[in-house]
């Protein structure tokens, strides 16, 4: 009866119900008021909190043992012994000397051959002279110069993209440009053997990643379905939430081309944002190099940022994003890696575009190099107890035992024994390197052959011969 | 009223403590002097009156694009049906009405080497900022003091520009492959070390970028279960580096010791948080010369503290190394204090080399095992030869190993610079911040609109700065960022104070209420 007071009641009425009231009720209430000014009044809860005394700091401060910086490695380590064993004096050109010895180099990514090319080094040169060799500040202070602002147009217009965006780094491309994109509480959908710049950047982006099986579109289809779900569950929050999809052209781990078509249509049929990482595919697939677009023969517009370095087929340094407009111009206030980072050497970045002209007046080299890449293959596939993964137009081939123990170790020490087999006979190889406690998705222990257009067919022939030669070597030894 | 709340003679309090007993024989708070005066309450009310006008008036003139009155002519994102908008209304709001009215003072091209003076190209808008034309046959030579070349490397003739070329027909400009996979040239192995050989300690080894020096390397030294005590005006790659290793981090008040020891010592006592397990690790991140603040950090204190309470230091030297002490080997070189006593030590060559990269020194244990799981080492290139060449004649001529005393010299020069700059600029009213030795000299204009005028103004007299704002620095501290070098004479530096003084009195920036402060550069002895 008295519960709800209505809006019409005045003091005379209030006054009247208390006098009417009947005394139960009023002792009650007296009651619930004291307990109030009780409760004002007392101390507050607090658990039982030990203080310590000042001897009792100083003695658990004299007794803390921290661990140590970093645990002891052994000086015989085999990576850490490889890298000192194999230096390099000269260019790592397609023959390069190392400790004084003269070997056919498989090992450095240089697809297109530019390494050595005479012209991009007399580029270099002529800008050294202009600009001197560092940038000496980021590129809102001073940093930008002509040649950085050249370099970024010749390169949208090459990939037909309204802008491009120039880094001084080729990892920190994709992992300053994902997190300035994905915020908290977005959705990425990533390819779980996607390389490892584009892991951290999915870190950096504290974003909910969902990883979907390597190149298995239903597997990415039920995650997208399941979103769907969420999405009608909770619509108000999948108003703001946006969705990524990151995949590589080429991946670097097994060598491989992404599904692009059936990518895109994804994206349309579950409102995806596409990001490609190209670092291994520009300059190298299509018909003209322009990437993994090119190879299907889809619209760059489809994509919504394409992420390459061009310190691969290009023979730069640094890295680029290229895409519309305004999508690419948010990275110049929020990419981490192009607002706080010196912008790149300016020599550096003359090179770059001289490379650029090089591979825009000669398309014919693209075509040489699928070649090369498909006999390698062929080739690598036939030489008994080891076997090529990936795709047979990848410039890398991830060459593996076929029948790998469980024990990785032993299985990398087999392929270290190998690559030294190698190199005694004058064939510069190495195996692909990960660091195997933090890879998301860590492939089998293998051999990365990097494939050169300028090498003939003599040479391949003689380079497979000493890698059949090495294999028989150190297998027959272990069998 | 002139904004003074410490007794002592506005020096601001920057840790020391009188009450901690420091029995070092040579105090080194003596020669130690830094002030940071507060802001004068008039600009600070102006200050967010600026801003509000303008914030107001972004929202008017959204209210009236919604309406379709006044067409924003931006490159607005499409809205394309089905998808969630990329960026959120806020984000760009504050890009579209603040920053583009004064982005003209940032990213302006450069045509010519970065020395001490320097050829930019005019850049016209005639859309108020929304998109800018390039004239590239107008140019102007300028004096440039927002460059970072503090010992005057960035030549293009020289020495170093002859090495550089030679090594460029000889080495490409590229390696091609990472240190762990074939990457390692001859020249990268004596890059390593001598760096090692000029930071006085066991072994070191380079990165390409110097902002990736932290972001990949911090996650091989700590991980989660340790603690990271970081400054709170690290740097973005700090912060990222940080993030990345997935410790816990607290930050502690930027250069004060009390600060810091409170924090250690209620790590060390209590432990992790809620499980009170003790930490793994402690490791204080710090940077030796801060260029926003033009501070040097109390290296002998954070050296005291770190061995009382067994921390490991992190010391990122990118603006010091080079710049700072009497061999130009950084803030430890500054203070006279044992390199071995800092456990990792990082710095950039970008600054003092007129290079580009970074570099980790410190025990071989260390190097090895960075060497052996740092991100770098794996999964990208090594430097490119040209850079690898700029370093090591740069460093060999500051070690005097080139026969001259060529390094010796640029290092006083840049010292006298700092105390003679900083002196005329004290003495003028305007106010600094920072050590007096620093080589970044930080000026307040506190108004968002002065820091247009400031930059248009000096540009149209010939002189290049450096201007930031919110949101890199505190809403009411905008400053104007000058960077010393070598390179700059004594006329060089008097023309700039007289353009300097000729914009402060036009926009008036005399702040400062302070008595003018006691050092001079008399006590360095230039070589000619």
């Amino acid at each position: 009866m008295m519960a709800i007071i209505p809006a019409t009641w005045d003091m005379y009425d209030m006054f009247q119900a208390v006098i009417q009231a009947p005394a139960y009720h009023l002792i009650f209430e007296a009651l619930l008021i004291i307990w109030i000014f009780k409760l004002m009044f007392s101390k507050a809860y607090a658990p039982n909190k030990t203080i310590l005394t000042e001897k009792e700091k100083e003695e658990l401060i004299q007794e803390w043992q921290p661990e140590p910086l970093v645990p002891d490695v052994p000086d015989d380590h085999p990576v850490l012994q490889a890298m000192n064993n194999n230096i390099i004096s000269g260019r790592p050109d397609k023959v390069m000397v190392i400790n004084g010895k003269s070997v056919v180099n498989m090992a450095s990514l240089n697809f297109l051959g530019l390494l050595g090319d005479e012209s991009i080094e007399a580029a270099a040169q002529k800008a050294l002279s202009k600009y001197g060799v560092g940038s000496c500040g980021p590129r809102g202070f001073y940093g930008t110069m002509d040649v950085h602002l050249e370099l970024e147009e010749r390169l949208a217009k090459f990939m037909n993209c309204e802008e491009a965006i120039l880094y001084s780094y080729g990892f920190a491309t994709i992992a300053s440009a994902i997190p300035a994109y994905s915020k908290r509480g977005d959705v990425i959908f990533v390819d779980e053997g996607v390389c490892f710049a584009i892991q951290k950047g999915l870190i950096a982006s504290r974003s909910v990643i969902k990883y979907f099986k390597h190149n298995d579109m239903d597997d990415l289809e039920r995650l997208c379905i399941e979103q769907q779900k969420e999405d009608k569950r909770v619509p108000k929050k999948a108003k703001v939430t946006r969705r990524f999809l990151v995949v590589e052209g080429l991946y670097a781990k097994h060598g491989d081309i992404c599904p692009l078509p059936k990518l895109v249509e994804m994206k349309w049929k579950y409102k995806l944002r596409i990001f490609v990482e190209e670092s291994f595919s520009f300059g190298v697939l299509g018909d003209t190099g322009r990437g993994v677009t090119e190879h299907y023969g889809i619209n760059i517009d489809e994509i919504d940022l394409m992420a390459a370095c061009l310190e691969n087929a290009i023979g730069g340094a640094g890295g680029f994003c290229c895409g519309k407009k305004y999508i690419v111009d948010h990275q110049r206030l929020s990419g981490l890696g192009y607002c706080f980072s010196a912008s790149l050497p300016p020599m550096l970045a003359s090179g770059a575009i001289q490379s650029l002209n090089i591979i825009i007046d000669d398309p014919g080299m693209f075509g040489k190099l699928r070649n090369n890449c498909t006999l390698i293959h062929e080739k690598l596939s036939k030489i008994e107890g080891m076997r090529v993964v990936g795709d047979p137009v990848a410039p890398i081939k991830h060459f593996s035992l076929s029948e790998p123990s469980d024990d990785r170790d032993l299985d990398n020490r087999s392929l270290e024994k190998i690559t030294q087999e190698a190199m005694q006979r004058g064939l510069a190889l190495t195996p692909a390197r990960y660091l195997e406690h933090e890879e998301h998705n860590l492939p089998l222990p293998s051999i990365r052959i990097a494939v050169n257009v300028k090498l003939t067919e003599e040479e391949i022939d003689t380079c497979i011969n000493i890698v059949a030669d090495s294999c028989q070597a150190v297998l027959s030894k272990s069998s | 009223m002139n904004g003074l709340i410490h007794k002592t003679n506005g020096v601001h309090k920057n840790g020391k403590s009188h009450k901690t007993m420091y029995t070092e024989e040579t105090d080194w708070r003596k020669d130690y002097w830094e002030s940071f005066e507060e802001t004068p309450l008039l600009a600070a009310v102006f200050t967010y009156i600026c801003y509000g006008l303008v914030v107001l008036i972004g929202h008017i003139r959204d209210f009236l694009n919604d309406l379709g009155l006044l067409k924003v002519n931006a490159c607005l994102e499409p809205r394309i049906p089905g998808f969630v908008p990329l960026f959120s209304t806020w984000e760009s709001f504050y890009t579209r009405h603040v920053f583009r009215r004064v982005s003209d003072v940032l990213s302006i091209p450069v045509c010519g080497v970065p020395a001490a003076r320097v050829e930019i190209m005019k850049r016209v808008t005639h859309n108020y900022g929304w998109s800018y034309e390039l004239h590239k046959d107008e140019r102007s030579t300028m004096l440039n003091f927002g460059s970072y070349n503090y010992l005057g490397f960035s030549q293009n003739k020289g020495p170093c520009y002859d090495a550089a070329k030679s090594v460029t027909h000889k080495y490409g400009i590229t390696p091609c492959a990472s240190r762990q996979e074939m990457g390692l040239l001859d020249i990268h192995a004596e890059l390593d070390s001598l760096v090692a050989e000029f930071l006085g300690v066991e072994a070191a080894f380079t990165v390409p970028m110097g902002f990736a020096t932290n972001s990949m390397n911090m996650p091989c030294l700590v991980s989660k279960g340790c603690l990271i005590l970081s400054d709170e005006l690290n740097h973005a790659s700090l912060v990222l580096g940080s993030r990345l290793t997935g410790a816990t981090i607290k930050t502690f008040k930027h250069n004060n010791m009390q600060s810091l020891e409170k924090r250690l010592k209620d790590a060390v006592i209590n432990g992790q948080p809620r499980t009170h397990r003790p930490w793994k690790k402690i490791l204080i991140v710090v940077e030796g010369v801060y260029s926003m603040e033009g501070s040097i950090i109390c290296l002998p204190e954070i050296i005291r503290l770190k061995k009382k309470y067994k921390a490991y230091v992190y010391l990122d030297e990118a603006h010091s190394v080079g710049a700072m002490g009497p061999h130009g080997r950084g803030v430890v070189d500054y203070f006279g204090l044992d390199p071995k006593d800092i456990d990792v030590m990082m710095g950039t060559f970008t600054k003092s080399f007129g290079a580009a990269g970074g570099y980790i020194g410190g025990t071989k244990k260390l190097i090895n095992h960075l060497k052996l799981t740092s991100h770098c080492s794996v999964y990208s290139p090594t430097m490119p030869p040209p850079v690898v060449q700029q370093v090591l004649s740069s460093m060999k001529i500051i070690l005097g190993k080139d026969g001259t005393n060529d390094g010796q010299r640029r290092i006083k020069q840049l010292a006298w610079n700092c105390r003679y700059f900083r002196r005329n600029l004290h003495e003028r009213g305007y106010i600094i911040y920072g050590n007096k030795d620093s080589p970044v000299v930080p000026l307040l204009l506190f108004m968002p609109t002065k820091l247009a005028a400031f930059s248009r103004e000096c540009r149209k007299r010939d002189l290049a700065t450096v201007v930031v704002g919110f949101p890199a620095t505190p809403i009411t501290k905008t400053r104007a960022r000058f960077c010393l070098s070598a390179a700059h004479t004594k006329e060089d530096i008097d023309e700039a104070l007289k353009i300097i003084e000729e914009v402060g009195d036009l926009i008036r920036l005399r702040y400062s209420r302070l008595p003018v402060p006691d050092f001079n550069e008399n006590d360095i002895e230039l070589i000619r």
